[in-house]
Formats: C-alpha cells, sequence, structure tokens
C-alpha cells in the first residue's frame, strides 16, 4: 500500500518551523534521558570537591557555604552545557545531516532559534536534580525563588546556546577552533562571575572587568532570588543581563546561520 | 521549453575565491530534464558534478544564470524548489544523536505533512527501504548500506518531484550498491519521480542512466544516452589477427574501405581500429577480407565503455583525471570523508 502524499509547496514559517525544530531536537533527549544526569557528573565534582575547601576556607558552616555557592553551580551547568552545544551543530554540519535541514523548506531562523530553546529542557532537569541532591547537605530555596531562577537561568541559556551555535557556524569544519574559543572564554567568564570565589577581596581592575561581564550578573540575581529576596537590586540586574545576552545571542545566531550554507 | 520539462537551467556558472584567486567551478551550465528521466552527471573529482547540484537544489546562489526546478525559479523562490525536491547529499542525512523513525517523523513534518500522514509515510518508507529491523536504533549504528537507505528514505518522505542524489553509492560495498539501487529504481516506477544523480563510477552511469551527461572542468561536454555516447564518440574495438604478416596491406586497404577508418597496428600481424557498432561489422569486413583471400586468426570486438567516451573527448581516461593532481588545476570537489569537508570549506569561504 502506498500512501498517497500530496506535493505541495510549503512557506517557511518561523514560528511552526521552529516548534518543528525544537521538537526534533528534544528527541535525543527524551529517547536517552540519562545522557542528561551522565552531564552532570562536572558540576557534581565542583559541588562534592570544590565544596569541602570552601567551607574549609570561609569557616563557615556546611548550609551556609552551600546557600552561597549552589546558585553558582547552577550558574556552572549552563556554562558549561550549554556553551558546548554549539559542537553538535558543528558535527552535525561535518555529517552532512546540518545540509540535509538547508534544503528542506524551512525558516532558516528557525533551525537556529528551535535548537536554542532546546537548551532549556538540560538546564532545567540539571537544575532541579542539583538542587535536589543539596538538600540533605542542609541546601534550603525558596520555592518560588528557584522557579524564577530557572526561568532566569533558561532566558541566559537560550542566549549562550545561540552564541555557541554561531560559534559553530563561524568555526565550520574547524573543531580544534570552536573548542580553542570555546575554552579561553569559558573559564575567563566562570572565574570572573564570582561563582568559584568571592571576588570581593579581588584587585580593582578585576572587579571593574567582573562588573561588565554578564555571568557575573546572572549569579548576583540567582543568588538573591533563591534565598527568596526578589525584590533585589541585583535580580534586576541579572534579568537584564541574561535578556540582553538572549536578545544579542539571538541576533548573531540567526545572522551566522541565514548565511550559512 | 517542453511542457514536461521538470529542471531547466540557462548559463548557469559558479565562480569561488580560493586565496585570491578565482576558479570557475562550473561554466555556462544549459540543460533540459523531463519528467520522469533518470540523468546522471559523470565526471571525474573537481568537474563540477556537486557544485552543479548545489545550485540547483538551492544551497548555493550561481554567480550567474537562472534555472526553473519543479516549476519554481532557484533564485526567486528557493523556498518553492525545496517544497517539492528531494536532496540526498555526500554525507548522512541522518544526525547520528537521532533514531532511524524519529528523523523521518521529523523530516515529514518540516515538509508540511500532517501527523497521520507524517507516521504513515514513515512506516511505508522504513518498510519499503528495508530499515524495519533498524528503525528504532540511532543513526550512529547504522551500517553503511542501512544509511544510506535512511538517506534516500528521508528524501523521499514528502514524495518529492525530482530526487537529485550526489555521489549516492560512494563508499559502499557492491552488495550495498546493487540493493541501493534496486530501491530507487523500484521507487522510480512506482511513482515516476525525476532522478537526477552524480557518479564518478562508470559503470554505474552505464548501467542505470538513461541520460549521461559528461562533465570536465566545470563543463557538460556530452549529453544523450549511455548507448548513443558510446556509439557516436568510441565504437567498439576491433582487434584482428592475421595468419600471415605479408597479408597486411591488403587487409589494411579492406578494413579501411569497409570501416571507413584508419587502422593501427599495435603487434605484428595485428590491426586495430575502432568503429561504431563494430560487431555488426565484422561479419561483413570477414566477408570481404575471404574474399581477398585474407586468412584471419582471431577476430575481436569489444563494446565500449563510458571510459573510453571520456578519453575520446578528453583525452585522459576517467581513472587518470581522478587521480590526485589529475585534473591540474581544479579545486577538489570531494567524495568522501575529508574531501567532502575540503568542498564544503571552499564554498563556504566565497560567502
Amino acid at each position: 500500500m502506498t500512501t498517497a502524499v500530496r506535493t505541495r509547496v510549503v512557506r517557511p514559517h518561523l514560528a511552526r518551523d521552529t516548534w518543528h525544530v525544537l521538537v526534533r531536537e528534544l528527541k535525543p533527549v527524551l529517547r536517552d534521558p540519562f545522557s542528561l544526569i551522565f552531564s552532570l557528573l562536572q558540576p557534581l565534582v565542583f559541588l562534592g570537591l570544590f565544596g569541602p575547601l570552601l567551607v574549609a576556607q570561609s569557616g563557615g558552616d556546611l548550609a551556609g557555604t552551600l546557600q552561597w555557592f549552589v546558585p553558582g553551580v547552577l550558574v556552572m551547568i549552563v556554562l558549561f552545557g550549554t556553551g558546548a552545544t554549539g559542537s553538535n551543530l558543528q558535527y552535525e554540519m561535518m555529517t552532512g545531516s546540518h545540509e540535509r535541514t538547508l534544503v528542506a523548506p524551512l525558516s532558516r531562523s528557525s533551525l537556529l532559534v528551535g535548537r536554542a530553546l532546546k537548551e532549556i529542557a538540560p538546564i532545567v532537569v540539571q537544575g532541579l536534580a542539583i538542587v535536589a541532591i543539596a538538600l540533605p547537605f542542609g541546601y534550603r530555596a525558596d520555592a518560588f525563588g528557584l522557579l524564577l531562577g530557572l526561568a532566569l537561568l533558561a532566558v541566559f541559556g537560550v542566549g549562550l546556546g545561540a552564541l555557541s551555535y554561531a560559534l559553530a557556524l563561524a568555526t565550520k569544519e574547524h573543531e580544534w577552533l570552536f573548542w580553542g574559543v570555546q575554552q579561553s572564554l569559558i573559564f575567563p567568564l566562570l572565574i570572573l562571575s564570582g561563582v568559584m570565589l568571592p571576588l570581593d577581596g579581588g584587585p580593582a581592575w578585576m572587579r571593574a572587568v567582573a562588573s561588565v561581564n554578564p555571568v557575573r550578573h546572572v549569579v548576583e540575581a540567582m543568588r538573591a532570588q533563591l534565598t527568596g529576596d526578589l525584590g533585589a537590586t541585583a535580580v534586576l540586574w541579572g534579568w537584564l543581563a541574561a535578556t540582553a545576552l538572549a536578545v544579542v545571542g539571538l541576533a548573531v545566531g540567526v545572522r551566522a546561520i541565514r548565511r550559512s550554507s | 521549453m517542453h511542457h514536461d520539462t521538470v529542471i531547466s537551467s540557462h548559463g548557469l556558472t559558479r565562480r569561488f575565491t580560493v586565496k585570491k584567486q578565482v576558479v570557475e567551478a562550473v561554466t555556462d551550465l544549459s540543460i533540459d530534464v523531463r519528467r520522469g528521466e533518470l540523468v546522471a552527471f559523470l565526471g571525474p573529482n573537481g568537474a563540477g558534478k556537486s557544485t552543479s547540484l548545489r545550485m540547483l537544489t538551492t544551497l548555493i546562489p550561481p554567480t550567474s544564470g537562472t534555472a526553473t526546478v519543479a516549476g519554481h525559479d532557484i533564485l526567486t523562490d528557493p523556498a518553492g524548489v525545496r517544497s517539492r525536491i528531494g536532496y540526498v547529499g555526500q554525507g548522512s542525512s541522518g544526525s547520528f544523536a537521532q533514531r532511524v523513525r524519529d528523523e523521518l517523523l521529523s523530516q515529514g513534518a518540516f515538509y508540511g505533512l500532517g501527523r497521520r500522514e507524517r507516521t504513515e509515510r514513515t512506516d511505508e518508507l522504513i518498510a519499503s527501504l528495508d530499515l524495519t529491523d533498524v528503525a528504532s536504533r540511532s543513526v550512529q549504528q547504522l551500517s553503511g548500506g542501512q544509511k544510506r537507505r535512511l538517506d534516500v528514505a528521508l528524501g523521499l518522505v514528502h514524495a518529492p518531484e525530482v530526487l537529485f542524489l550526489d555521489e549516492p553509492s560512494t563508499g559502499l560495498d557492491p552488495q550495498s550498491r546493487a540493493n541501493l539501487w534496486e530501491h530507487v529504481l523500484t521507487l522510480r516506477a512506482q511513482h515516476g519521480t525525476t532522478v537526477f544523480l552524480t557518479t564518478h563510477y562508470l559503470e554505474e552511469a552505464d548501467r542505470y542512466a538513461e541520460r549521461v551527461m559528461v562533465m570536465d572542468s566545470g563543463r557538460v561536454i556530452a549529453d544523450d544516452t549511455a548507448a548513443a555516447l558510446k556509439a557516436d564518440l568510441a565504437g567498439d574495438a576491433i582487434t584482428l589477427v592475421l595468419d600471415d604478416e605479408t597479408q597486411l596491406p591488403v587487409a589494411r586497404s579492406v578494413v579501411e574501405r569497409v570501416a571507413a577508418v584508419s587502422a593501427e597496428q599495435p603487434e605484428p600481424r595485428t590491426l586495430a581500429f575502432a568503429a561504431p557498432s563494430g560487431s555488426a561489422l565484422l561479419p561483413t569486413l570477414l566477408r570481404e577480407l575471404d574474399h581477398h583471400d585474407v586468412r584471419v586468426a582471431t577476430a575481436t570486438a569489444v563494446p565500449p565503455t563510458l571510459d573510453d567516451v571520456f578519453l575520446a573527448l578528453t583525452g585522459r581516461t576517467l581513472r587518470e583525471a581522478d587521480a590526485p593532481g589529475g585534473t591540474g588545476e581544479d579545486a577538489p570537489a570531494g567524495t568522501a570523508g575529508p574531501a567532502t569537508t575540503d568542498t564544503r570549506a571552499l564554498e563556504g569561504s566565497t560567502r
């Protein structure tokens, strides 16, 4: 039996195509959710091996230190996980499956926006997992603040993901270049965000650079939100930074994919 | 333009700038393909086959020239072209992280098929392309032949009017290649799809294509059925070995009169020449020689291959042209693996 498939002209449609691209990107995640847990290994290492050092260093108690450290670890998930997501696209550019989607009647922008939106799924799942793991050690998060925090991470992640894809498109088949640029950006961004150690004791120039680091503002906002201090100025700055990053990231990413062939 | 023309191009040209040097990958491609035809671009690496296909499938814009594919202009309405054609590139169309069935369903959604329609179509293609056993495996786990069958299935999800295949069987073992072709030919027979492929396998073009366009250095240098190309441009290779060398001059004059070609003498007692439909000529020739009392020890007529055609057209064989450096100035247009990467990098660097 042969299904009669009508030959039709399908016009690109941003919203519909973005949805289809998003659904496609989510399929491997749903098929193999364990892969999400596996990529939690890195933040867990920081939590388990760096956390105790922080406790010893600060002289505070474990619960108090976690209160300060966990929000940063959540941001770290986005930095390391979402920041590397461009490599998936780069791999598909090399194998040929990206080319296949370029021949489909899809809006070019949807190919990028759909992929960037998909990043929200691992961020939320991994964020909740980290919080759940920290609970037995005395960590406590404000419920509404956590919800708002995950939303902030999602906005931040969409922006960072889009930039990672843009980097993949710019470096094309040069895998080493992608990782070279990615790695040399990620660590300064991480250290200058105050995730690992407070920046208050750092030199003035470091604090000056950190003040224009959007990751720094997202971390500060996360700390305020997760303790339930939703009215803090830091929250406003964090949302501004994340939104700005998302707007810039999507703009850069969409431009890159429109020019790709 | 014939009312049944599905592909029509005029003066399609593509130039790339590589290291500040302008390379013309395709020059003045002007072709018409009728609905239902099975056409092959045959030529060595770097001949411009893939670049031509990439222009016709809207992957890269031409530097100049125009083309209409399946009723839509590649320049003014690329989206229209995309929705009506299927494309199987040189690489693997399925994402390695995805499962076979999932990729087909996603592809259906991309081409505007409704939920039920895309499920039915996916099941049908999985069955007809022998992918049932691997439908829930990830693409990464498939063998080369299975990957290629998935690529074809992905290209057919929306029942396109025209299916473009770029080097469809490169890297496959002979059995997988024959198997792939069986599927393509069956599907074509069922749906009357126009199939347009590139290949550098002589046997493939010879055996399957109804029409062969020979490409070299960016130009189509011959365009006909394989049989006509061979008859017109190469002819059968005929070799006669005589009993007695002293009869050679007589034999030569008979050959030149009957076959209207001049014969060479590659070895003592031997005359060799090429003639169109030489097999049919051979009995007449032998009767004539017998009439002149020339005793012939052996007579052979070897049908030509497309390689002979390529040799007659370009002065070199496809194998020579395919060898590294064989095309001289040409940029590498890859077949598989790293070479593919080169082509894309090349094409990308010009944008």
